[in-house]
């Protein structure tokens, strides 16, 4: 078995650079829009305006920030160990960017008498890949916060490790029900199954699952444990000033869009629409873009609603809710795959 | 269930003791709930059950809409009796000052912040309604506590409490508002709110 998903066409080299370079792209311009988005958002759900002052309604507010943060002077603790302290924001950044490129944006695609997919690769093993960079992540935190020499890093570090370890085996197990029943683990193929009904209805406990999970994995409200500025200042990223705080601020709205993506893709059918609509191939990545955003908006939706939980809460609802619930979610959907098979 | 609000028994027992034998607070108490209840599933579907609630919430303040002032450009109105920045006035048909330099207000000033050089009016120079008139009329913004016991001692209603409230400046000097500055209406006027408002 290849490391990359069986498929009747070889796309040039050329082709794939091109592709990757537009992702990219795409992608990274996305972050900003995320930022601004939430920012306006969580204003509004506060009856607030939200940043409105730079620029055409304060569209240029995510680029001011950026710019401050980039022209800012680049400092370090004498306590810290300085390999490390800034190597840990590039691994967040490239994690968080490498599981981006999975992300399928549409099928394959006739470009100019060319056959393109609208993805950067079809792994044959999608969710596990995704979950390998998700897992390096961490590495990201745990790094950045021990390699910072101080407590409170450390102690942000530490719950980011304690989290992961929680919260990645149930999203694990809430994935695997949607692959017993799309019988393939390449995202293409979980998309292009899902073509008589959706997987959010027949796998809801899944995707409940995946979802908290999701929020835990992407240290965001109410599993921002990790930050948690009431307690720990900043968590891990407390000693971090400047360009490196950008990489990590840009990594978690960038997981942001790798985990709505995957949401899309594994249980909103991906490319898909509803009620037996075939629109034209380009129009795929919009129909795939608009389903992420519904899913960010969720996002920061709970964000705004929900408060931080306490660390003794986390541990207790990962393990003793969670893990049954998808465990019991894999089961179920095991015996009834084997029953109808 | 242990949620549920018990009724009061008639014969509340002398010992409060429950049936394990331990102290109990009575019957009479009502148990706050503030875990979730026992067992994964009602725990999970308490958290699932208070979290839409909570999002419900937070929903309806997106339609409720901002009740956000854009400061700068609107202004929140005051109300008519605001304390804001002093004017000094005229008489409307004569033109002539209601000061007469008489230096009560300056006096009233628990932060001694006004300062009254008063002269006397001549037929050749007539300032003031009165005898004498303020040649020199300063307040000091910048030590003015805004009580208004100025305005109350004024036997002529000279001095009043305006409505300005944007008084910053760069530099405390420029905060001694002299009598033309007092006497000059105000270049933008600060929207003022009905008493029903």
């Amino acid at each position: 078995m290849s490391v990359l998903a069986l498929v009747d066409y070889v796309e040039p080299w050329w082709i794939q650079v091109v592709k990757s370079i537009l992702i990219f792209a795409v992608g990274l311009q996305l972050v900003p829009v995320v930022l601004l988005a939430e920012r306006k958002l969580l204003g509004r759900f506060q009856n607030r305006y939200g940043p409105n002052r730079v620029g055409p309604f304060g569209a240029l507010q995510p680029l001011a920030d950026i710019l401050k943060l980039l022209t800012k002077e680049q400092f370090r603790p004498t306590t810290s160990v300085g390999v490390l302290f800034a190597l840990a924001p590039i691994i967040s950044i490239l994690t968080a960017v490498a599981a981006f490129a999975v992300i399928p944006f549409g099928n394959a695609q006739d470009i100019f008498g060319t056959k393109v997919g609208l993805y950067g690769l079809d792994v044959s093993i999608g969710p596990l890949y995704l979950f390998a960079f998700g897992a390096i992540a961490f590495y990201g935190i745990m790094l950045g916060g021990w390699a910072s020499g101080s407590k409170y890093s450390f102690l942000g570090a530490m719950r980011g490790a304690a989290q992961l370890i929680s919260y990645e085996v149930s999203q694990g197990l809430a994935l695997v029900g949607v692959i017993f029943t799309a019988q393939t683990l390449s995202l293409t193929g979980i998309v292009e199954a899902q073509g008589g009904m959706w997987y959010i209805v027949p796998q809801f406990a899944g995707f409940l699952v995946f979802l908290v999970a999701g929020f835990a994995e992407t240290n965001r409200a109410p599993f921002d444990l990790t930050e948690a500025d009431a307690e720990l200042v900043g968590g891990y990223n407390t000693e971090f000033g400047g360009g490196r705080f950008a990489s990590y601020y840009f990594a978690e709205y960038l997981n942001v869009l790798v985990v709505s993506g995957v949401v899309t893709t594994v249980f909103l059918g991906g490319w898909l629409m509803p009620f037996g609509i075939h629109p034209p191939g380009w129009v795929d990545p919009f129909v795939v873009l608009f389903k992420m955003g519904l899913i960010t908006f969720l996002f920061i939706w709970i964000r705004a609603t929900l408060p931080r939980l306490r660390y003794d809460q986390l541990m207790s609802f990962g393990w003793k809710l969670l893990l049954p619930l998808a465990t019991l979610n894999a089961l179920v959907t095991a015996i009834i795959v084997t029953a109808t098979h | 269930m242990a949620g549920d609000l018990k009724q009061p028994t008639e014969a509340t027992p002398a010992t409060r003791v429950d049936r394990f034998g331990a102290w109990s607070p009575g019957e009479d108490v009502i148990e706050v709930m503030r875990t979730p209840g026992p067992g994964a599933t009602r725990g999970g579907w308490r958290a699932f059950r208070e979290t839409a609630r909570g999002m419900r919430t937070t929903f309806a303040r997106i339609i409720e809409g901002t009740t956000t002032v854009q400061y700068p450009e609107e202004k929140t109105p005051v109300f008519p009796r605001f304390r804001g920045r002093h004017k000094l006035h005229r008489f409307e048909d004569s033109g002539l000052e209601k000061c007469v330099g008489c230096s009560l207000c300056a006096a009233a000033c628990p932060a001694d912040c006004i300062r009254v050089v008063a002269a006397e009016n001549t037929p050749e120079n007539r300032v003031s309604a009165g005898e004498r008139y303020a040649a020199v009329y300063e307040i000091n913004l910048a030590q003015c506590i805004f009580c208004g016991y100025c305005e109350i001692a004024c036997p002529f209603d000279a001095i009043t409490m305006g409505h300005d409230y944007e008084l910053s400046d760069y530099d405390r000097d420029d905060l001694i508002f002299t009598k033309e500055m007092l006497l000059a209406e105000p270049l933008e006027r600060t929207p003022l709110r009905n008493e029903d408002e």
